[in-house]
C-alpha cells in the first residue's frame, strides 16, 4: 500500500498533513486496493454502516420526545406516534431499522461463513465482529424496553431473570440489574442510559473491525491471498463505493417498504398493550433476530443448562477460527462443507421457527434436534472436516479465472497452465 | 540470591503503589456499582396488608407486593387433599404442604414463576394449580413444581394473619 508516501498537492494540506495526517487517512481509504472479484454479498459491511448512522441519528431525535419513566414512556411514545412532526416516521424508521439492521449482519456474518472470512490472518476482525453482534443484541434488547408495553416488560422480565440462574450470586445480581424486586421505574432509566451508550460503543468498534480489516485486506470470493495487487485489485473509490451505494438503494428499498406498507409486521400487538406487572401475556416471543437463541434456551429442560447452551451458542462463533481446521477459505472449493454450510443455514432458520412457536410436543423435540446439531456442526463436523475433506484445487490468483473465460475455476486453473507452457 | 531476585527499595515502591492504586480504584468503583441496587424509596414498600374476608373457598386475588404479584388463594377441600396426598418422592422440589401453608385452607406465595419470573396462570395445567405460559412449567394446588423447565418451588413470601380476615405481607 502506498499510503505512507502520500504528500498533499496544495501548501495548506501539506502543512495540516504535517500536523495531522487526515489527508494520509482519506488517500488510504480512497486508494485502498481491494479484490476485484468481490460480490454483492461484499456489500452489506457499508449496508451496515448505513444502518448504524439511521439507527444513532433516528434514536437522538427519538430521545428528543422520549420521556424515561414508568408512568410516562408509554404515553410518550404515542405521543411522538401521533403529535410529534413526523414522530411516526422517525419511530418506524428507528423500530424497523433494528430489525433490518440484524437482516444485513446476518448476511455479513453467513456471508463470513460461506466464504470462510474468518480464517487466520483475519481472526480479529472476526472477533470484533462477534462483540459488534452481542452489543447489537443487547442494544436491541434493551430499547424494545423502552416503550415499556407488554412484551417490553415481560420480555425484560425473562431475560433479566436468566441472571437469577447463576448459582449463588443470582439472587443478588437480578436484583442489582433491576434496582428493586422486579423490573420497574429503575430498570427502565438505567436501560435508556445504557441504550443511549451502546451505539457508540458499537460504533467504536466498528472502527476498529475496518482498522483490523485494511491490515490484510478483504477476503474475496475465491478466498486466496492477492497475487499481483496490480492485477488482482481495483481501488477502493470509485468502483467499491459505487457498487456499495448501489446496493445500498436496492436494500433502502426493502428498507422502505417495511416503514411505509408494514411498519408493525415485525413487531408483537401485544406490545401496544401498556406494561402490567400482575398480567403475562399468554405467548412471550422475542424480537424475530434474538429467536435461534430463545429456541435454545427453551430447549434444555433445566434452568441452568439452558442458560450455558443459549450463552454457549453465541460465544461459540468467537472460537470458529481454531474449530474451522480447514486451510482453504472459501467454500466454493470445499464441496462437503458446502453442503453442511447449507445445513447450517437450514437448521438456524429452523431453530428462528420453533423459537417463534410454543414450546411443548413436535416443537420441543424439534427444536432439541435442531440444537444438539448446531453444536455439533461447531465442534465435530467443523474440526473433523477440515482433516478429511479432499477439496478442489484454487485457481492460481484472483485473475486467472477470470482471463481464463471460464465459469469453472478448476478448468480456469489449467488454462493458466496452458498459457505459461506457451 | 544475586542482585536480580532480591527485591530492591524500587520493587517496593512499585509494588505499594499498585496495591494502594487497586484499593483506590476498588474504592471509587463501589458506589458507582452500588447505586445500582435498591434505593431507600424501594426498600421502604417492604410490606403490604391484604384485606381476604370477601374470598369464598376456591376463588384467588392477586395483589402487588414489592413490584411482584402475590396469590392469595383459599383453596377448597378436594385441593388441599390433593396437595396432601402427593408421594413426596415424585416431587422434583421436594416440599411438605404443611410446609408451605401455615393454614392448610389458604395459600400465599409470590405469583412469579421459578423459570424466568413469568406469571403463572391459575386453574391450569396438568396439576390444577397453575401454569406458566412462557415455558410450560406446571404447579399443583400447593405451588410446587410438577413438570417443566422451573426448578423450585413458587416461592413463599414471609407472611403472617394479622387478624383473622387480614394478611400482612412481608
Amino acid at each position: 500500500m502506498s499510503d505512507h508516501n502520500y504528500t498533499p498537492s496544495s501548501k495548506f494540506g501539506k502543512w495540516f498533513n504535517d500536523r495531522l495526517p487526515l489527508l494520509t487517512l482519506a488517500n488510504h481509504l480512497t486508494d485502498y486496493p481491494t479484490p476485484k472479484n468481490l460480490n454483492y454479498w461484499w456489500t452489506f459491511g457499508g449496508i451496515l454502516t448505513f444502518c448504524l448512522i439511521t439507527q444513532i441519528i433516528t434514536g437522538l431525535v427519538l430521545a428528543m420526545h422520549y420521556i424515561a419513566h414508568a408512568d410516562l414512556a408509554f404515553s410518550s411514545v404515542e405521543h411522538i406516534m401521533r403529535d410529534v412532526n413526523y414522530g411516526w416516521l422517525i419511530r418506524y424508521i428507528h423500530a424497523n431499522g433494528a430489525s433490518m439492521f440484524f437482516l444485513a449482519v446476518y448476511i455479513h456474518i453467513f456471508r463470513s461463513l460461506f466464504y470462510g472470512s474468518y480464517k487466520a490472518p483475519r481472526e480479529i476482525i472476526w472477533i470484533l465482529g462477534i462483540m459488534i453482534y452481542l452489543l447489537m443484541m443487547a442494544a436491541a434488547f434493551m430499547g424494545y424496553v423502552l416503550p415499556w408495553g407488554q412484551m417490553s416488560f415481560w420480555g425484560a422480565t425473562v431475560i433479566t431473570n436468566l441472571f437469577s440462574a447463576i448459582p449463588l450470586v443470582g439472587e443478588s445480581i437480578t436484583t442489582w440489574l433491576w434496582g428493586g424486586y422486579s423490573v420497574d421505574n429503575p430498570t427502565l432509566t438505567r436501560f435508556f442510559t445504557l441504550h443511549y451508550l451502546i451505539p457508540f460503543l458499537i460504533l467504536g468498534l466498528v472502527v476498529l473491525h475496518i482498522w483490523a480489516l485494511h491490515v490484510p485486506g478483504n477476503n474475496n470470493p475465491v478466498g486466496i491471498d492477492i497475487q499481483k495487487p496490480s492485477k488482482d485489485t481495483v481501488p477502493f473509490h470509485p468502483y467499491i463505493v459505487i457498487k456499495d451505494l448501489f446496493a445500498l438503494l436496492l436494500f433502502m428499498i426493502v428498507f422502505a417498504f417495511f416503514v411505509f406498507y408494514s411498519p408493525n409486521i415485525l413487531g408483537h400487538a401485544d406490545n401496544y398493550i401498556e406494561a402490567n406487572p400482575l398480567v403475562t401475556p399468554a405467548h412471550i416471543v422475542p424480537e424475530w433476530y434474538l429467536l435461534p437463541f430463545y429456541a435454545i434456551l427453551r430447549s434444555i429442560p433445566d434452568k441452568l443448562l439452558g442458560v450455558i447452551a443459549m450463552l454457549s451458542a453465541i460465544f461459540i462463533l468467537a472460537a470458529l477460527p481454531w474449530l474451522d481446521t480447514s486451510k482453504v477459505r472459501s467454500a466454493v472449493f470445499r464441496p462437503l462443507y458446502k453442503q453442511f454450510y447449507w445445513i447450517l443455514v437450514i437448521d438456524v432458520l429452523v431453530l428462528g421457527y420453533v423459537g417463534a412457536m410454543p414450546a411443548e410436543g413436535l416443537y420441543l423435540l424439534i427444536a432439541r434436534v435442531a440444537t444438539a446439531y448446531y453444536f455439533l456442526h461447531f465442534l465435530l463436523v467443523l474440526p473433523v472436516l477440515g482433516k478429511i475433506e479432499k477439496t478442489t484445487p484454487l485457481p492460481l490468483s484472483i485473475t486467472s479465472p477470470v482471463l481464463g473465460g471460464s465459469a469453472d475455476l478448476a478448468m480456469a486453473k489449467n488454462t493458466d497452465v496452458r498459457k505459461e507452457k506457451l | 540470591m544475586s542482585d536480580k531476585e532480591k527485591p530492591n527499595r524500587r520493587d517496593f515502591i512499585f509494588t505499594a503503589t499498585a496495591a494502594v492504586g487497586a484499593v483506590g480504584a476498588g474504592a471509587a468503583a463501589w458506589p458507582l456499582i452500588d447505586q445500582m441496587n435498591p434505593d431507600a424509596s424501594v426498600k421502604a414498600l417492604a410490606s403490604t396488608e391484604v384485606d381476604v374476608s370477601s374470598l369464598q373457598p376456591g376463588q384467588s386475588i392477586t395483589v402487588l407486593w414489592r413490584g411482584k404479584p402475590v396469590f392469595i388463594k383459599r383453596r377448597t377441600e378436594n385441593e388441599i387433599s390433593e396437595a396432601r396426598n402427593v408421594k413426596i418422592s415424585d416431587l422434583k422440589h421436594p416440599e411438605k404442604d404443611e410446609d408451605r401453608a401455615q393454614n392448610p385452607e389458604w395459600l400465599v406465595m409470590l405469583g412469579v414463576c421459578t423459570h424466568l419470573g413469568c406469571v403463572p396462570l391459575a386453574d391450569k395445567g396438568e396439576y390444577g394449580g397453575w401454569f406458566c405460559p412462557c415455558h410450560g412449567s406446571h404447579y399443583d394446588t400447593a405451588g410446587r413444581i410438577r413438570k417443566g423447565p422451573a426448578p423450585t418451588n413458587l416461592e413463599i413470601p414471609k407472611y403472617e394473619f394479622v387478624n383473622s380476615n387480614t394478611i400482612k405481607i412481608g
